[in-house]
């Protein structure tokens, strides 16, 4: 097992009681990554950057410094979105920064901007994350009354203002299109691409770049220690390091920052200092790889590292980083269904496939573990899963405007394959049914009198 | 119920003049409403929409996507079960199973005496510490079914007042920016480059052109 002893970029200040404060931030290298970038040209920066191979950390994985060089050229003015709405199944990392380290985000936010030419960020915050809404709202009136934010930054010629802004609960306003319309006040509906790549028309239909809140916080160490030194972890594609969420059956559920492209899932379940094993002497069954969106992995899967592209190629994705493990005692279909109903619930009803899709594939997973399942249910569960996306490929294919409706196919598509005998071990003709659905969705054994009536 | 106060209104203006947009302040005003009456009444949505320049039926629409804005009355303390993927393996449902059985509601609904509202939600980001809570919006980890009829006596009780606040309060600290540090509107038609970048050009590439 490898436990590397790469130093941490963006959790370094987590062990300190008062890591939120700027006296804190300030005694442990605290803005100096602005002043370094500062004393650099702009497109200096974006170079750094790009020489740093910061992958975006949100769930696509796009390189963060390419992405920033798709602003057309001379289009004025542009604008930064910080996308924290984090609400992916699975993941928690992008809270922990915003709670824990407010001022390394609002650093990276200032640097990002100083290179791209922003003239106004915009740090969109999950609205139900109140202590991180309260500590970044403390930490931006720190900033501001220190000469960080605000006109005229650290006597340069440098100026930019960072609004912070809450949404109010949607997931699919973590998708950068729905999440530029929520900020303009709208519904947050996805639009569609083309013509409405952010790059190009974005916020008020300017240029905009969107980036997540653990991309931006690797920025301060990427312009102090240079962009070379942040290449030098990691491996292939993915460089420095990254914060994965352990969750489930594992005896240490934890955040974890490790080094990007080397660890393996075995390391992150199974090392001591890690997810430290499953508990209670039980076997592993399957394990979420990168959020709700991701197709399950197995036993075979673990010694894959923590690579975007091997990751890709076996057929799921690393995503936001959460791995969820679930060991041999979970009910695969129970699961398969809350993962189902998540999507049916929060599908924004804008495109037909995604609406009518997800929730009937809800309401025939409901009847299986309700004992009403047909022989046929099985099939009908993979054709519905075919009409959102064609081929039920990897990655999948998109009938949509944007992957939400695609993304429940992919964890249905790999249960029933794989435990195909537990859902029709489920199916009607058989036993009578043992549980019953309360009120708001939890399923508990029926008491027998019950069931004898 | 209400339309916004005088104060409030001063503080929604000062929320509109940070966006260079006004219809953009509208999921903080939004909030502002619901912390002011604990839910989003229609009389504050017909305010809103006089303040941000857009027809009530476009607030209502903005304000019916969101989740977290209630359009009726709701207890006191919301209390969001988590039973997403996560939480669901470590007893979520179990614990939302509970949380209606001690209150004697179901979720979605509220307890007569108007003090607790529960509800069945999606991840809510900490799937660490499974399985979770959030009573209007701030953490419980890894509570057991004890823990849960602990924490409904001690709200009851008014014991948690200084750390929970009544529904509808999100973050009790604001942002403030002031006047004379602000670097000003984001979006002024005909925008020319920023100073910063004028003021540093990038070298002709090499191989270009002059």
């Amino acid at each position: 097992m490898t436990v590397t002893d790469a130093p941490k970029i963006i959790s370094s200040r987590f062990d300190h009681e008062d890591s939120f404060t700027l006296r804190r931030y300030e005694a442990t290298h605290g803005y100096e990554g602005l002043k370094a970038a500062l004393a650099k040209r702009p497109d200096e920066v974006v170079e750094e950057v790009k020489t740093a191979s910061l992958l975006g950390r949100g769930g696509a994985g796009f390189p963060a410094g390419v992405k920033w060089g798709f602003c057309p050229p001379g289009v004025w003015p542009r604008y930064l979105v910080v996308n924290g709405d984090e609400s992916e199944p699975g993941t928690y990392k992008d809270r922990i920064l915003m709670e824990r380290d407010p001022h390394q985000l609002i650093e990276g936010v200032l640097i990002a901007c100083y290179a791209i030419g922003c003239a106004q960020a915009f740090l969109y915050v999950r609205g139900e994350m109140a202590l991180a809404q309260e500590r970044i709202a403390e930490a931006l009136n720190e900033a501001y009354a220190k000469g960080y934010v605000g006109k005229d930054i650290l006597g340069t010629d440098f100026s930019v203002d960072i609004v912070l802004h809450w949404g109010a609960g949607a997931y699919i306003v973590g998708e950068e299109t729905a999440l530029i319309e929520s900020l303009e006040g709208n519904r947050g509906m996805p639009r569609l691409k083309p013509p409405f790549f952010p790059a190009a028309k974005g916020l008020y239909l300017q240029p905009t770049v969107v980036n997540n809140v653990e991309t931006l916080a690797n920025l301060p160490w990427i312009l102090r220690e240079g962009g070379a030194a942040f290449a030098e972890l990691g491996a292939e594609a993915s460089r420095g390091t990254r914060m994965f969420a352990v969750s489930g059956h594992v005896r240490n559920p934890g955040v974890y920052e490790v080094e990007f492209g080397v660890t393996t899932f075995r390391d992150l379940i199974y090392a001591p200092v890690y997810g430290g094993g499953i508990g209670d002497g039980h076997d592993l069954k399957a394990f979420i790889p990168g959020g709700a969106s991701a197709p399950w992995f197995y036993e075979e899967h673990l010694d894959l590292p923590l690579e975007k592209g091997a990751v890709d190629r076996a057929g799921s994705m690393l995503g936001s980083g959460a791995i969820v493990v679930m060991d041999e005692t979970t009910d695969m279909v129970k699961a398969a269904l809350r993962v189902v109903r998540f999507f049916a619930r929060e599908s924004c009803g804008k495109c037909t496939p995604c609406r009518e899709g997800t929730s009937w594939l809800e309401k025939i997973l409901e009847r299986i573990l309700d004992g009403h399942g047909r022989p046929s249910d099985l099939d009908l569960l993979l054709d519905v899963c075919d009409n959102i996306s064609p081929g039920i490929a990897w990655p999948p294919k998109q009938t949509t405007i944007c992957p939400l409706g695609p993304s429940a196919v992919s964890p249905i598509a790999s249960a029933v394959t794989r435990f195909r005998d537990e859902f029709e071990a489920k199916l009607g003709g058989g036993a009578i049914p043992v549980t019953v659905k309360m009120a708001g969705g939890a399923y508990v054994r029926k008491p027998t009198a019950e069931v004898a009536s | 119920m209400a339309r916004l106060t005088v104060d409030n209104v001063v503080l929604a203006k000062e929320i509109i003049g940070r966006y260079p947009r006004p219809k953009s302040a509208l999921i903080p005003l939004l909030h502002l409403a619901q912390e002011q009456d604990g839910y989003v009444a229609t009389d504050a949505m017909e305010h809103l929409a006089e303040l941000v320049g857009v027809t009530p039926a476009e607030v209502l629409g903005t304000c019916s996507f969101y989740e977290m804005f209630k359009r009726e009355p709701v207890g006191r303390y919301v209390i969001n079960v988590c039973t997403n993927i996560a939480c669901q393996i470590m007893g979520g449902e179990e614990l939302l199973h509970h949380a209606e059985e001690s209150l004697g509601i179901r979720s979605g609904s509220t307890t007569p005496d108007g003090l607790f509202t529960v509800e069945d939600v999606e991840c809510i980001a900490a799937c660490t510490e499974a399985p979770c809570l959030q009573v209007n919006y701030r953490y419980r980890h890894r509570i057991s079914h004890d823990q849960f009829d602990r924490m409904v006596d001690d709200l009851r009780a008014g014991r948690l007042d200084d750390e929970v606040p009544p529904h509808g309060t999100l973050a009790r600290t604001r942002q403030h920016i002031p006047n004379a540090t602000a670097a000003g509107p984001g979006f002024v038609e005909g925008a020319e480059e920023p100073v910063w970048i004028t003021s540093r050009p990038a070298p002709p590439k090499e191989g270009a052109k002059a």
